[in-house]
């Protein structure tokens, strides 16, 4: 089952797969993110309780579930990278980790701007805002032990288990702040009650929510394919393909 | 007869690719070591010894290609390996809050050695007197000494040894060479760095594997 | 020439050493605890001395002290043995590598978690904790300190062979430590109140078991990435 990933680990055809996929993931990214964004802002219907300020979850909602998502995926390219030995697996995962970071920032910072209409504060400490910030540090973990190491092949296998570690410490840190949260203040605020929101809301939300996630692969393959051109600038084929590009 | 001309292979590297630094310090090195060779890593310094050794070793992981034990990569029967293995780095793995002989006598546990008599061993290596001596108050050589004489104590097949001479004198160089080819005869390798000249050991029973310094 | 050593013995063995040049560096040992005591003592300084505030804080303050003193003296743990090359004999040892390193991490628990846990109940009295905080205190200490060696030893694996340590450290380790310092300080908050604080302790307990079964094989597989 796995001969179809190893003959992938080859730097050269993992460059021009991730050549070939681009194109459809950028477009898709775009259509989707424009489609859901254009709806949600311009055609869904207001709120009834907070007015328009509810707009920004077409925003918000994509990044936060995507924050995680985003670990989830760094982490599962360490773990093949790590057990298999793939180094483009290192690469792809180092290649998320500041895309992930973005992602959560914007999480935080719109989820920040949501509150102020609503809880008339910017910061509350609620337990999803809580675990979003935790997320962003150990992302930001993973980035500057990315960026401390000299040899890149190193930094990657190191940050590599660092995202294991991370992940399987994220559930832990979830439901503990959770738990903290529950017990320090009364559960009145709720972001989002999916329940009650109608299909003309949920199904802008839906496709950006899709969207941000095609746009976080396209990123990421912009990533992989550079780095891969930075790990390997001494192999001759990479040397033929600046030839190609006119470079000297 | 043909059995006894065909010697054992104890270590083989295939396809060895190493990158430091975004430069290539060796590629596609391939070469098998067997038993009763000594076999000397030579090249100009920043030509990748070192990190060949530290390859052979198991502690550096190649860029490409992999280094084999009985036929099987060492990474995936590290313990077995290891236990043939006895490395010796640059950095001598002397602690020098510990007296010699407990430097000796961690070394060799941790090589799992039971039972032997560290002062004995010591004496090898003319270290007698200093056993009680921490190893942070001994001479450079007699560190370095501290370090070596687990070579005397030893049963391992594969014998590593980054710059073994660093520091010895010259009487105790003959000593180490002798050692060497004792091992040798015995059926163990050695593969070393030196860039001093042996005595004892001629040219025509050492093994070489050199390496260039690459300038891409 | 004999092989053939346990793994309770190759555990005593490296479990000796490491107490031995401890206790012949004594520095090291108080250093950490003398930077606990301090930290505590700002406090008051900083928040005021009324007793009702700082017993309101007193778990938080004495938790957050715990954890950033027990990462700086973690600091050191392998860097010497890096230094000095005894981490690569211990990398080539045909001992398993998690074995070793789990007796290294007791070790410096032994030195500097095991007299912070004493030092607790006097800062304790500085802060004007509850009086029947002190049980939850300890046991918490007791449960927690270790975990905080374990989770903090993966981190310091990783950054060993870096030239810059403390402030890449804080970020990788510091957000591995909230869970451990949730329970504990809710924990020591609930027995102040006289409420049962067992379930606190069992959640601690758990992540203990957990840490002390996966973090050697983190921590070995970081080392591997270090002295690479």
């Amino acid at each position: 089952m796995w001969k179809w990933l190893h003959s992938y680990a080859d730097p050269e055809r993992a460059y021009k797969l991730s050549s070939t996929l681009l194109p459809w993931f950028a477009t898709l990214a775009i259509a989707f993110i424009g489609i859901g964004t254009i709806w949600g802002l311009g055609f869904a219907p207001t709120d009834y309780q907070q007015g328009d300020s509810y707009r920004i979850i077409f925003i918000h909602v994509p990044a936060a579930s995507m924050s995680m998502a985003a670990y989830m995926g760094m982490a599962t390219c360490s773990f093949i990278g790590l057990v298999w030995q793939i180094k483009s697996a290192d690469w792809a995962a180092a290649s998320i980790a500041p895309i992930g970071a973005v992602i959560t920032f914007i999480a935080l910072v719109t989820g920040a701007t949501w509150g102020k209409p609503m809880w008339g504060t910017w910061w509350v400490w609620d337990a999803r805002l809580t675990s979003e910030l935790v997320l962003l540090f150990l992302y930001l973990g993973v980035i500057s032990l990315y960026a401390s190491f000299e040899d890149k092949v190193l930094a990657a296998r190191a940050s590599g288990i660092l995202a294991i570690v991370g992940v399987i410490n994220i559930p832990i840190i979830k439901y503990s702040v959770d738990w903290w949260s529950s017990l320090h203040q009364p559960s009145t605020i709720r972001i989002t009650e999916k329940s009650t929101m109608s299909t003309d809301m949920l199904y802008p939300l839906l496709i950006n929510i899709f969207g941000f996630g095609l746009m976080i692969a396209a990123i990421t393959i912009v990533r992989f394919r550079s780095e891969i051109l930075a790990r390997n600038g001494m192999r001759p084929w990479v040397r033929e393909l600046a030839k190609a590009e006119g470079v000297k | 007869m043909v059995e006894q001309l065909k010697a054992t292979t104890l270590v083989s590297a295939s396809n060895l690719t190493c990158i430091r630094e975004e430069r290539i310090l060796f590629d596609d090195l391939s070469f098998e070591i067997t038993e009763g060779e000594i076999v000397q890593i030579e090249g100009p310094n920043g030509a990748g010894k070192t990190s060949l050794l530290r390859i052979i070793a198991g502690l550096s992981r190649p860029y490409a290609g992999n280094i084999n034990f009985k036929g099987e990569d060492i990474v995936r029967c590290r313990d077995e390996y290891n236990d043939e293995l006895l490395y010796l780095g640059h950095l001598a793995g002397v602690k020098s809050e510990l007296t010699a002989e407990e430097n000796l006598n961690f070394n060799l546990r941790l090589c799992g050695y039971d039972g032997f008599d560290s002062r004995e061993i010591l004496s090898k290596v003319n270290l007698s007197g200093f056993e009680d001596a921490l190893a942070g108050h001994l001479s450079a050589g007699q560190h370095r000494r501290t370090a070596l004489a687990r070579l005397w104590h030893t049963n391992c097949k594969i014998w590593l040894l980054d710059e073994p001479f660093t520091a010895i004198d010259k009487k105790g160089v003959e000593e180490l060479e002798h050692l060497f080819l004792a091992h040798a005869k015995r059926g163990g390798c050695v593969i070393l760095t030196t860039h001093q000249d042996m005595g004892v050991i001629s040219d025509d029973i050492l093994r070489k594997i050199s390496l260039d310094y690459r300038f891409v | 020439m004999k092989k053939g050593i346990s793994y309770t013995q190759a555990f005593g063995t490296v479990l000796k050493r490491d107490l031995q040049i401890a206790i012949r560096h004594r520095g090291d040992i108080f250093n950490p605890l003398l930077f606990f005591v301090l930290v505590v003592t700002l406090f008051p300084l900083g928040i005021g001395p009324e007793p009702q505030v700082l017993t309101r804080v007193a778990p938080g303050i004495i938790w957050v002290a715990a954890l950033l003193a027990s990462m700086l003296s973690l600091e050191r743990l392998f860097k010497a043995d890096y230094v000095d090359g005894s981490l690569e004999q211990m990398l080539l040892s045909p001992q398993p590598l998690p074995l070793m390193v789990l007796a290294k991490v007791l070790a410096h628990w032994i030195l500097t978690g095991v007299p912070l846990i004493l030092v607790a109940p006097l800062l304790a009295v500085l802060l004007h904790l509850e009086s029947n905080s002190y049980g939850a205190l300890i046991a918490t200490l007791a449960l927690g300190t270790p975990v905080l060696s374990l989770l903090g030893a993966i981190g310091v694996a990783l950054t060993v062979g870096l030239h810059k340590g403390g402030v890449l450290l804080s970020l990788l380790i510091l957000p591995l430590y909230i869970p451990v310092l949730i329970f504990a300080t809710s924990a020591i908050d609930a027995a102040g109140m006289n409420l049962p604080y067992d379930g606190q302790l069992a959640i601690i307990g758990a992540m203990l078991i957990g840490s002390l079964t996966l973090a050697p094989f983190a921590i070995g597989a970081s080392l591997r990435v270090s002295t690479n």
